[in-house]
């Protein structure tokens, strides 16, 4: 694989980070992190739709008509998030549950209209195709980061599994309930960027 | 009273932001200055207002398991719903070019301040998310589906204006360098929301 291709691959997982970094895809992501397994699912599927749809309108990317590109977007992501939801339903019916109305909005998922505007719209196929799954896994590693933290600190389990012994909870230790509250998704996002452009200082504003 | 109640409920305690992070991706690229994000805030109100009767009654009559039978009763048995998300999304963007052509026609002076905010509406998770939860909540009626897509639209404006002045305020203090810009808004956004949180059990 030539060099272009790996950092095409690569850079969105830390340098160009979907969400620490462009500020993209925020939405749908933080109320799923509660818990390891339905951030997991989320990544998962978000990945799939988003590799999927750079690679359709990367192909129809001659083909479509500058003034109608973001309904013809919108259709074919809409389109792709069914299919998956119909997926889920049936394979994986709990995950679905908790996901509820958060895999729905993957459609407007600003991820998703960021990199079909961005690159499939002037790319090839492959390297579409590549974009969309590096973006997608540098947003499921944040997602993962987000629900570990939480569901370790709030739970004290992971994937539901109990990891703090129960000997702990005998010896007076408490989950921290406040982790599993919504705006402490936003707190440890708040967090992970301050540890991360301490590192890469260029970020910095 | 109910409809009230869900008023009351969308603003303060189901708030988009806050409890949902719908719209958050505008939220933080829009919230650098007090006027412009009360021009975003509206359109966003003004939007929810617009599409959610719409979407209350194509999911009513088209999409519910068994809405077609008021056609016919053999389609007593279809149930659609798999296709809400498609037509929803369609009915956003259509309604979100007309309500464009109309402001333009008529205010001019509100389509200036509006302009560019008005075309991404249709990608902002918000508006979506209401017509989701709109469908999961099943509502009584068209009046309770208007009520809670006002309701939501004022706790976005809310949020969105509150996290604008505060960050109007910041650029004067000493915040440290990497965390400057989207990190603080982050961690502010999540203090506003642990402090919404208090209007949580409000009821009339």
């Amino acid at each position: 694989m030539s060099t272009s291709k790996k950092q095409i691959l690569v850079d969105p997982l830390s340098k160009n980070n979907p969400v620490v970094v462009l500020m993209l895809g925020i939405c749908s992501a933080l109320a799923v992190t509660a818990q390891v397994k339905p951030a997991l699912v989320m990544g998962i599927s978000v990945t799939v739709v988003l590799a999927f749809s750079n690679v359709i309108i990367s192909l129809l990317r001659n083909t479509i008509p500058n003034r109608i590109r973001i309904i013809v977007q919108l259709v074919v992501v809409a389109a792709l998030v069914i299919i998956v939801e119909q997926v889920l339903k049936a394979f994986a019916y709990d995950v679905w549950g908790q996901l509820s109305v958060f895999i729905g909005l993957i459609i407007t998922n600003c991820i998703l209209m960021g990199r079909l505007e961005a690159f499939a719209l002037g790319n090839t196929p492959f390297d579409s195709f590549l974009d969309g799954i590096g973006n997608g896994l540098g947003y499921t590693a944040i997602l993962l980061i987000v629900a570990i933290v939480r569901e370790f600190l709030g739970s004290g389990s992971l994937m539901g599994y109990a990891i703090i012994p129960s000997s702990f909870y005998e010896g007076g230790y408490m989950n921290n309930g406040l982790m599993i509250l919504p705006p402490m998704a936003l707190i440890v996002v708040g967090c992970i960027i301050w540890v991360h452009r301490s590192i890469d200082k260029d970020l910095q504003e | 009273m109910e409809t009230f109640n869900i008023f009351i409920k969308s603003i303060f305690v189901d708030n988009m932001i806050f409890a949902y992070f719908l719209g958050m991706c505008s939220y933080l690229a829009v919230s650098k200055t007090v006027k412009t994000s009360v021009g975003l805030g509206i359109a966003v109100t003004f939007v929810l207002v617009v599409t959610l009767p719409i979407n209350y009654l194509l999911d009513t009559y088209v999409l519910k398991a068994g809405a077609l039978s008021w056609l016919s009763p053999e389609l007593a048995g279809t149930d659609l719903s798999f296709l809400s998300f498609i037509l929803f999304i369609a009915i956003i963007a259509s309604m979100v070019q007309i309500v464009e052509m109309v402001v333009e026609k008529f205010t001019p002076a509100l389509y200036s301040q509006l302009g560019i905010f008005l075309p991404l509406i249709a990608v902002n998770c918000a508006i979506l998310g209401g017509s989701l939860f709109m469908q999961q909540r099943s509502f009584d009626n068209i009046g309770q589906a208007t009520v809670f897509g006002l309701g939501s639209g004022i706790g976005w404006l809310l949020a969105i204006v509150g996290i604008a002045a505060i960050r109007e305020h910041m650029s004067y203090s000493k915040v440290p360098k990497p965390l400057r810009g989207l990190g603080i808004t982050f961690i502010i956004t999540g203090l506003m929301g642990i402090a919404f949180m208090g209007f949580m059990g409000i009821k009339f």
